[in-house]
């Protein structure tokens, strides 16, 4: 049994049918990422998923329940967390204070403190800034901190939005390497990017969301060789 | 507002700036009705204090502006903004003397005109205000460039003189009452100070901010001397309190009773104001219908307990926790349909339903429930162990126990896990929701609990007030009460009652104000968002937000 299994989901804005059936798998351990152009889907597949939208027809099942059960702010209990796009820090209040947040969902305070400690391991720089206001952090510490946060729920599965959005080139590579480092101690990790080769180079299996559908799935490899994916995702003529 | 160094234009233009205010205060009738209230008996009154407000400020501001090192220069500078500002004040009399204006400026009454010549000739009288107005140009441009030592002190001595002479009525008569006709004597002539008196507290206030200050200078040094000191401090905290709650206990014997009639009005503002500073200030939630509210808890209240025909029997005891409920169920009610609304939209929709309460407690088809327009009449005031408690001073203690009740149960909640929750709300629903927090119960418990605080509010209002219309429930009770939290500081528990103390308290004491009131609100708010935009004591992560530019740049990576 999959971790995750979106069976044929079918997902709306009022009249705009913006996702028409989408079906995808993670399996617990995974990095998998979702490929797509502007307005294909992406983070409105993420969104479903973490039930700030709610599917018209087909069902989510996490670790083999059905979730249309819970409210969003459920998802997170059940082991559920997502880095939001455009990295959605809480601007004013401190790095400390956005970190507490994301440990919102949990009362054990021994495992929050490891966690902290494993967040301030991951990312040394938000330990330095610990008491800055977030608004006043750099593009590429906002976004190791929204990471940070959503850490701070100890989930089982990550979502990530598009963690590479307006990175310069080489802090888009640091972040892909500690993408890699949370899966390797354990966190299964859905991945939403634009940035293709990026996005390939560190995870396992991949989708590719086309106008509200999946037209591919296979291994990051297979798909890194695909003859479609290289024109249109990978400027390969 | 300007960081570059200033020129002789741009000090010009300052000066007819403030010219421009003094001139708008006098022909909107502010000036001649404020010359009535004297600060030394004879010599000088609010209304000067008023004329030559704008003058001062603006020289004091320039003044600042030029090199330190430049002191005849700034003391030049502030000559020139007075002398000009003046001449708009010259022109108004002449013209006043010369032409029939009062046909388009109704208040420039001849009173208008005799105070601003100083009740000499045009002549002379014009010379006067130029020469005045430059004086208190020089005066603001030097207080400026003083040594720090001695401008701290100046200023507040100064400024608690003129406060308190703006007030001496009041003080005088607190003064006769507990000290005779004799002290009064000695410190007043009529209702305002003597100059001899003005002079002693001055010079007694100048001091004790003097010595005060060098008192601070030295105490650093000593606590790191001394460990001990912490405890001193903690008793010094504590014997504070214990003075300050004996304060709050005695208030009333204190005031008399006009001064507590006002502070109950205050009271009544402030609990209205800790119930929307949670809606508002915690959890972000603009709520423009608050009034709503406060009129559910007062026509509860007026209903259960009217002696009048359409009264329940109810007395105030066992109609308080109705309608409080009640006010708080209507917060949640109002919560449900605007739990998917935002920002602008959220204020109007709630807007609107402050609007619809009105409405209907002025509506035929409620009429013989609640009365309509001609309101809910001999609401009876509490009895507590067969004592009426009538007296403007009983109702003090009622409204004391709610504003305490309201402190407590606001500053514990801040600290608590729901509101965190508040907090996160506030700063972004999407996040919030991602950190696994119920939106639903979060703002409905928001909308439930100020609704409970804005009931509370009401209800004492109704028996207080003995009758109650549905005219007292309109849109700028809502406005006011969130004017208040703005000037005071959102989100901040002492902002609230320094806001409900400036906004509520000031004007009702001066009562020359009365129809200038929204006036006054309107300028008093756009100087504090352009200069104090936190508010007076801000809460931590509003002074955070406005002040972040001014902490040194993060290093950044990218």
């Amino acid at each position: 049994m999959a971790m995750l299994e979106v069976n044929d989901i079918h997902t709306y804005y009022g009249n705009i049918h913006a996702l028409q059936g989408v079906s995808l798998e993670v399996e617990e351990g995974e990095i998998v990422t979702l490929i797509g152009a502007n307005g294909a889907g992406k983070t409105t597949t993420l969104r479903t998923i973490s039930k700030l939208l709610t599917p018209r027809q087909g069902n989510i099942l996490f670790e083999g329940e059905d979730i249309a059960q819970y409210a969003p702010h459920e998802m997170v209990f059940k082991g559920v967390a997502m880095v939001p796009e455009g990295r959605g820090v809480f601007a004013r209040l401190t790095v400390a204070e956005n970190l507490d947040m994301g440990a919102f969902s949990r009362d054990d305070t021994k495992g929050i403190k490891q966690d902290l400690e494993r967040v301030f391991t991951l990312f040394p720089r938000l330990k330095e800034r610990r008491s800055q206001v977030a608004g006043t952090l750099s593009g590429g510490e906002q976004q190791m901190l929204a990471t940070g946060r959503a850490l701070m729920a100890h989930p089982r599965l990550m979502l990530m939005d598009e963690p590479s959005m307006g990175l310069a080139p080489i802090l888009v590579e640091d972040t892909f390497k500690t993408i890699k480092a949370i899966n390797e101690e354990g966190t299964t990790i859905l991945l939403v990017e634009q940035n293709a080769t990026m996005a390939f180079s560190v995870a396992d299996r991949g989708y590719v969301l086309q106008t509200g559908e999946i037209v591919l799935d296979d291994t990051a490899e297979n798909l890194k060789a695909n003859e479609m994916v290289q024109k249109a995702y990978l400027g390969i003529e | 507002m300007f960081n570059k160094s200033i020129d002789i234009r741009d000090v010009i233009i300052n000066g007819l700036l403030a010219g421009l205010i003094s001139l708008s205060l006098s022909v909107i009738g502010l000036i001649a009705l404020l010359s009535e209230r004297e600060i030394i008996s004879g010599l000088f009154t609010t209304g000067h204090i008023f004329l030559v407000g704008a003058p001062f400020a603006m020289a004091y501001v320039t003044a600042g502006k030029v090199l330190s090192e430049e002191k005849s220069k700034a003391l030049g500078y502030g000559l020139l903004i007075g002398v000009v500002a003046s001449v708009f004040i010259v022109v108004l009399t002449t013209l006043a003397t010369f032409f029939d204006i009062r046909r388009f400026l109704v208040n420039v009454t001849p009173v208008l005109i005799e105070f601003l010549t100083f009740g000499k000739s045009l002549l002379i009288g014009n010379i006067l205000i130029v020469v005045m107005m430059g004086v208190i140009g020089l005066v603001g441009a030097g207080l400026r460039i003083l040594p720090e030592q001695f401008k701290h002190p100046l200023t507040s001595g100064l400024g608690w003189t003129i406060i308190l002479g703006m007030f001496s009525e009041i003080l005088a008569s607190r003064i006769r009452a507990f000290f005779g006709r004799g002290v009064h004597k000695l410190i007043f002539t009529g209702k305002a100070f003597n100059v001899v008196s003005a002079t002693i507290l001055l010079v007694l206030i100048v001091g004790f901010t003097y010595w005060n200050d060098l008192r601070k200078k030295d105490q650093p040094e000593k606590e790191e001397v001394n460990d001990q000191t912490d405890g001193t401090k903690k008793r010094l905290q504590r014997i504070k309190m214990g003075v300050f709650g004996v304060l709050l206990l005695i208030a009333p014997l204190l005031l008399g009773t006009y001064l507590t009639e006002v502070t109950n009005n205050v009271g009544l503002y402030i609990l209205m104001g800790l119930g929307l500073n949670i809606v508002v200030g915690f959890a972000g939630l603009l709520d423009l219908g608050y009034v709503g509210f406060f009129a559910v808890g007062a026509y509860v209240m007026g209903v259960l307990t009217s002696e009048g025909a359409l009264g329940l029997g109810f007395t105030f005891w066992t109609a308080l926790p109705v309608a409080v409920l009640a006010s708080t169920l209507a917060g949640v009610i109002l919560g449900i349909p605007v739990l998917g609304m935002r920002g602008d939209y959220l204020a109007i929709v709630t807007m609107g339903f402050g609007e619809i309460i009105r409405i209907l407690a002025l509506s035929d088809l409620l009429k013989p429930y609640i009365g309509g327009a001609q309101g809910v009449l001999q609401i009876p005031k509490p009895e507590l162990f067969g004592l009426t408690l009538l007296h403007p001073r009983h109702i003090y203690y009622i409204i004391l126990v709610g504003v305490l009740i309201a402190v407590y149960v606001s500053w514990r909640l801040r600290d608590s896990r729901l509101g965190r929750q508040w907090m996160a709300l506030r700063e972004d629903e999407d996040v919030a929701e991602a950190m696994g927090i119920n939106l639903v119960s979060t703002k409905l418990l928001a909308f439930g609990i100020g609704a409970f605080f804005g009931g509370l509010s009401g209800a004492i209002f109704a028996s207080k007030l003995s009758s109650i219309f549905p005219h007292s429930f309109n849109l700028v009770v809502s406005i006011n009460v969130l004017s208040l939290i703005i000037v005071g500081g959102l989100g901040s528990l002492p902002g609230v009652i320094v806001g409900a103390l400036i906004l509520v308290g000031l004007p009702e004491l001066l009562r020359e104000f009365a129809e200038h009131r929204m006036l006054m609100y309107g300028i008093l708010l756009i100087v504090m968002m352009l200069s104090k935009p936190e508010g007076f004591i801000p809460s931590k992560v509003l002074q955070r937000e406005l002040h972040a530019h001014e902490e040194p740049e993060p290093v950044s990576s990218d």
